[in-house]
Order: C-alpha cells, then sequence, then structure tokens
C-alpha cells in the first residue's frame, strides 16, 4: 500500500483550498441534502435544468479535503451535460473507486477524474468521495428520500 | 511471561518508577511497524492493544481447557467454570464490589446498559417519570433510555454542560426530581476527556429516589475505581478496553436492585427449572447470563484485570495524565489547532480541530506516519453539535503511550500543516 499522502494530489488540494461553485443557488430547481452519517460530512447540492440538461450546479456544506474536492470537481464536469451523460460518469467514477487499487483507469473517459482514484487503496475514504455524486445520483434518479438526506450507507 | 504482568501487588509507594518500555514490551503489536513507522498507537478510547498474558490466556483456554459452563459433569466443564468464576472474583475485586453476585458478564458495555433500560427500567419507569441523562453521552447511553421513554411513555431530560465540557450541576439540581428514575451519566467523556463527580451526581440523586448508572467504559482502564466510592448502582464497562478481548463486558449491579429486577433475556443459564407452565428464574447473577456466555473473553478479561492490577491503577492513572498535561502543551505551540473541551478533572482523551484541515484528512496524514488516532463524531453527535463541529481528531492514551508518540503526533500535525495550509 502506497504512502497515504500520496492520495492527496495537487488537484485535490487546490479543489479542497478553492472549491469551484461554490455557494448556494437561488434558482435552483433542486437542492438535496447529502450526509455522510459515519463521519458528519454533509454538503447542498443546488441544481438547475434546461430540459434535459444540467444548467448549472453548485454546492456548499462541509466536509474533508477528498469529499469537498470530489465535490468541486463534480460540479465542474457536469455542467452542461444531460441526465444520462453525468449518471454514466457517476458510474464510471463509482466504477473506478470500487475497483481495485491496481485495476487500469479508463483515463480518456475518466479525465480529471482519475485523480482520485488513490482513494481506491482507503476504502473507509471511499464514501468521502462519493458524497456528493451518490446525491447527484439520487436527484437524476429521483430517489432523494422524503425524511431526510441523501447518505452514503 | 513479562516481568510486569507477574506482579501479584501493585507497587508500593517507594517502587521503582513506572517503566513504560517494560510495559510496552508486554504488548506484542507494540513491535510492528506500520507504514513504515513505529506504531503510535493513540486510538484507545475506541479500544486498547491486548498484552502478551491476555492473548496466552484466551488462547491456552481454547488449547487446554475448551468446554462450556456451568452444565457439564465432566472434568474439563468444571475446568471452564472454575476459571470463568474465577474471572468474575478478580473483575468484582477490581470493582470494589462487596458481593460476588453483583457482578454479571454480558457481550459489551452497550449490552449492559440496555440490560439495565430493558429490566429496571420497563419493571418500573412509566408515565410521568422522567430519564435524566447528560449532554455528553455516548450514543449507547442514549439511545437504550430514549427507547425505554418511547416504550413507557416517560419522559428524557438531558443535563447541560459548559463550553469548558463540564456538567452543570445546578442544572442538574433542577431537573432532579421526585419523578426521576434513572439517572444515566459517564463517569469519563469519550469525546472530551472530562471526568464526571459521580460521587457526588449519584448523592444527590438518591436524595430524590432514583437510581444512577455511571457509564465507566473510558474511566475503568484508566483511572481507580471503587463502587463503594462512586456509590453508583449501576456501573457498566467494556472488555476490550479494559486491554481485555471484544464481545464481552460488564455489568455492576447492586445486589438490592438486581434482585428486584426481571430477567432480561430468556433461556440457558437464567433458569432453576423450566416448564411450560412455569419457569423458575436462577438467582444473580446467573438471571442475566442467558445462554452460553463469552468463556473465553471473560477468562481473557479476567487476565487484564490481573494485568492492571499488577501495574496498579494509581500508576496508570499518573502516567496517563503525564501524557495528557505533555500533549495539552504541546498541542497549544501547534499553529491553527484548537483542544476541545477544557474539564478541570480529565482523563488522557484530546479531542481537537485544526483550522486548515478536516479530522478525516488529520487523522490520513498522521496514519502515513504511523500515528493511529480517531477522526469523527466518536458517537457523540450531541457533544459535536454543541461546539457546531461535525466531528473532531482525538488523541486517546493508554498505559503504554509514551512521550515520543505524543511527539510524533505533533511532528504529524506539522507536516499535516505544511500541506493544507
Amino acid at each position: 500500500m502506497s504512502d497515504p499522502r500520496a492520495m492527496y494530489e495537487q488537484v485535490i488540494l487546490d479543489h479542497n483550498k478553492k472549491p469551484r461553485n461554490y455557494g448556494p443557488m437561488p434558482e435552483a430547481d433542486r437542492v438535496i441534502d447529502g450526509y455522510n452519517p459515519l463521519c458528519g460530512d454533509s454538503f447542498k447540492l443546488y441544481l438547475k435544468f434546461d430540459g434535459d440538461t444540467i444548467a448549472d450546479v453548485s454546492f456548499d456544506g462541509q466536509g474533508c479535503a477528498v469529499s469537498k474536492a470530489s465535490a468541486s470537481l463534480m460540479t465542474t464536469v457536469v455542467r452542461g451535460k444531460t441526465r444520462a451523460e453525468a449518471e454514466e460518469l457517476f458510474q464510471l467514477f463509482h466504477h473506478m473507486l470500487k475497483s481495485a487499487p491496481d485495476a487500469p483507469l479508463d483515463e480518456e473517459k475518466l479525465g480529471k477524474l482519475r485523480v482520485f482514484s488513490g482513494v481506491r487503496e482507503y476504502p473507509v475514504r471511499v464514501k468521502c468521495a462519493t458524497l456528493a455524486w451518490h446525491t447527484l445520483h439520487a436527484a437524476i434518479e429521483g430517489t432523494v428520500p422524503d425524511d431526510g438526506p441523501v447518505t452514503t450507507e | 511471561m513479562a516481568a510486569t504482568a507477574t506482579k501479584q501487588e501493585p507497587p508500593a509507594g517507594d517502587a521503582a518508577p513506572y517503566d513504560v518500555e517494560r510495559v510496552r514490551a508486554d504488548f506484542p503489536i507494540l513491535s510492528r511497524k506500520v507504514r513504515g513507522h513505529d506504531l503510535a498507537y493513540l486510538d484507545n478510547a475506541a479500544t486498547t492493544q491486548k498484552p502478551r498474558t491476555v492473548i496466552d490466556a484466551v488462547s491456552r483456554f481454547y488449547e487446554q481447557d475448551n468446554a462450556n459452563v456451568h452444565r457439564g459433569v465432566h472434568y474439563l466443564s468444571q475446568r471452564a467454570t472454575d476459571l470463568y468464576e474465577e474471572a468474575r472474583h478478580k473483575v468484582n475485586r477490581f470493582m470494589g464490589a462487596t458481593v460476588g453476585c453483583e457482578t454479571i458478564f454480558t457481550r459489551g458495555a452497550t449490552e449492559a446498559i440496555n440490560l439495565v433500560a430493558n429490566s429496571y427500567g420497563r419493571g418500573l419507569v412509566g408515565p410521568g417519570d422522567e430519564v435524566l441523562v447528560s449532554f455528553m453521552e455516548h450514543h449507547s447511553n442514549i439511545v437504550p433510555w430514549q427507547m425505554l421513554c418511547e416504550a413507557t411513555g416517560a419522559t428524557l431530560r438531558v443535563i447541560p454542560m459548559s463550553h469548558d465540557g463540564e456538567l452543570l450541576l445546578d442544572e442538574y439540581d433542577r431537573l432532579l426530581n421526585g419523578n426521576t428514575k434513572i439517572v444515566a451519566v459517564t463517569h469519563v467523556s469519550n469525546a472530551l476527556g472530562t471526568v464526571n463527580p459521580v460521587p457526588e451526581i449519584c448523592r444527590k440523586a438518591h436524595d430524590q429516589g432514583a437510581r444512577v448508572l455511571v457509564d465507566g467504559a473510558q474511566s475503568a482502564p484508566h483511572i481507580p475505581i471503587d463502587m463503594q466510592a462512586l456509590g453508583a448502582d449501576f456501573f457498566v464497562c467494556s472488555g476490550h478496553k479494559m486491554y481485555g478481548p471484544t464481545g464481552v463486558g460488564v455489568l455492576y449491579g447492586r445486589a438490592e436492585c438486581l434482585d428486584r429486577m426481571p430477567p432480561w433475556q430468556g433461556g440457558g443459564d437464567m433458569i432453576l427449572s423450566v416448564s411450560f407452565e412455569k419457569t423458575v428464574y436462577a438467582r444473580i447473577p446467573n438471571k442475566f447470563e442467558a445462554g452460553t456466555p463469552p468463556i473465553a473473553e471473560v477468562i481473557g478479561l479476567g487476565a487484564a484485570v490481573d494485568y492492571l492490577n499488577a501495574l496498579g491503577m494509581e500508576n496508570v492513572a499518573a502516567h496517563e495524565h503525564d501524557l495528557l498535561e505533555c500533549a495539552l502543551a504541546a498541542l497549544r505551540d501547534v499553529p491553527g489547532v484548537t483542544v476541545i473541551g477544557n474539564a478541570r478533572h480529565r482523563a488522557g482523551v484530546v479531542s481537537f480541530v485544526m483550522d486548515c484541515a478536516h479530522p478525516h484528512d488529520i487523522g490520513q496524514l498522521l496514519d502515513a506516519e504511523g500515528v493511529a488516532v480517531r477522526a469523527g463524531h466518536h458517537c457523540a453527535q450531541p457533544v459535536m453539535r454543541h461546539y457546531g463541529l461535525p466531528a473532531t481528531a482525538r488523541a486517546s492514551f493508554g498505559l503504554y503511550n509514551t512521550r515520543a508518540e505524543v511527539d510524533a503526533l505533533v511532528r504529524g500535525l506539522h507536516r499535516v500543516r505544511e500541506m493544507f495550509a
């Protein structure tokens, strides 16, 4: 197993320090809460749709560097995507994180998202990296629970 | 067998100073490397490492003595029963219980609390009654009481705490009344390290006719405990936090309380006779030990108690207090670190946050240095909410930790700053 510090790629540190698309969106069509009960990380995801397309997306809340950077990077890659395209990215991202640490990566399709591949070595952090994505997935699938946030459990 | 574990009596006042290196030699796991570094295990509030004597006691039981207890007429069953009951005797003395039947083995401290909530609680708590818990409880000492209140119509009330992490005893006085049936309070907070004034809490509760359950999961392994001095009616602790095996816990209960309580779980050892018309229950402690108990684990816990006695709990407490003072002073010098909680009386637990990094990231980066700490809400979410935090990083000390390990923690935190600040 590699040095745990190696998981923190420069891109992750940068997005943690300067998260993109951070802050509430008053004109959002949907506001969804995401929550990791294991560690208390909590994000709000704001989505504005133009038909089937994610016209705008932002987030705010609190979490570790991995969860915040993942949310930040996610907002940059799903803006302008259709629901189906965003869902495909979620599946790709999720599949990468669940794969073996030495499994080959589909670098072309994953693009910038591959900076999170180091998280595969630390299963307990996978939920950090996927919190915002699970929230987006539930919003796209229409499976946001009525009685609480989307959770990683 | 190591020297420290073979002593039969605690060292006298003029004995040699606490020799932590000799203690460390008793714990095989402490010699292993983690990520290329010496392991600095500072997560003792979650679970403790095991001395060779405990590991050997469990192995020896399975290799030499394995049989069920209290029922066989054959040699091994008698042997297993003797070892099991000998462990009860050891735990009983360790806790300062005066009556042998007051020590009940459970699967853990959580099960022990649930036992009291379900047996004592459901028998004696009803609508209009009140149960008091403190703001700094672990979830295990909140949820069973919430469930009891939901089932019986009783009301759960909460003793508030100050920003320093001390219970507000004036508020406690105001909350206590003739309707209070149970006060459930932790001896030592797992999230803040606060040592609560249990004798005073018990005295005041008894004045109102209430019973007190003390969660000793974080005190029994770290400071001397004495049921007579504490005055608790119930006291629970956890084997794996006392350098013993997982899967075993202890419920101490005053005989006069336990005698009045109905059994909680049915089956196995808790009966004298069964017919389809009527079951006659066993006397305490067997009344509360249904089914095959965790035999090897209880015997291992007995070995852990021997180990603690050999070191002397006063010595353990003094050593851990030294580490606490050392850590608090060192953390003050790390820029951006804030220690959470500042109680006057505290055990060796330090919860902290950093301005530049989330506790999870702190934990991960410390792990890169071989330093094991906890990061999260520590199953004490009300405490976290009190401070407006989702989580903290927590270093918790045990009898084998050293000042060098505190230094490793501090070095690691400086590295966290280098990366995140």
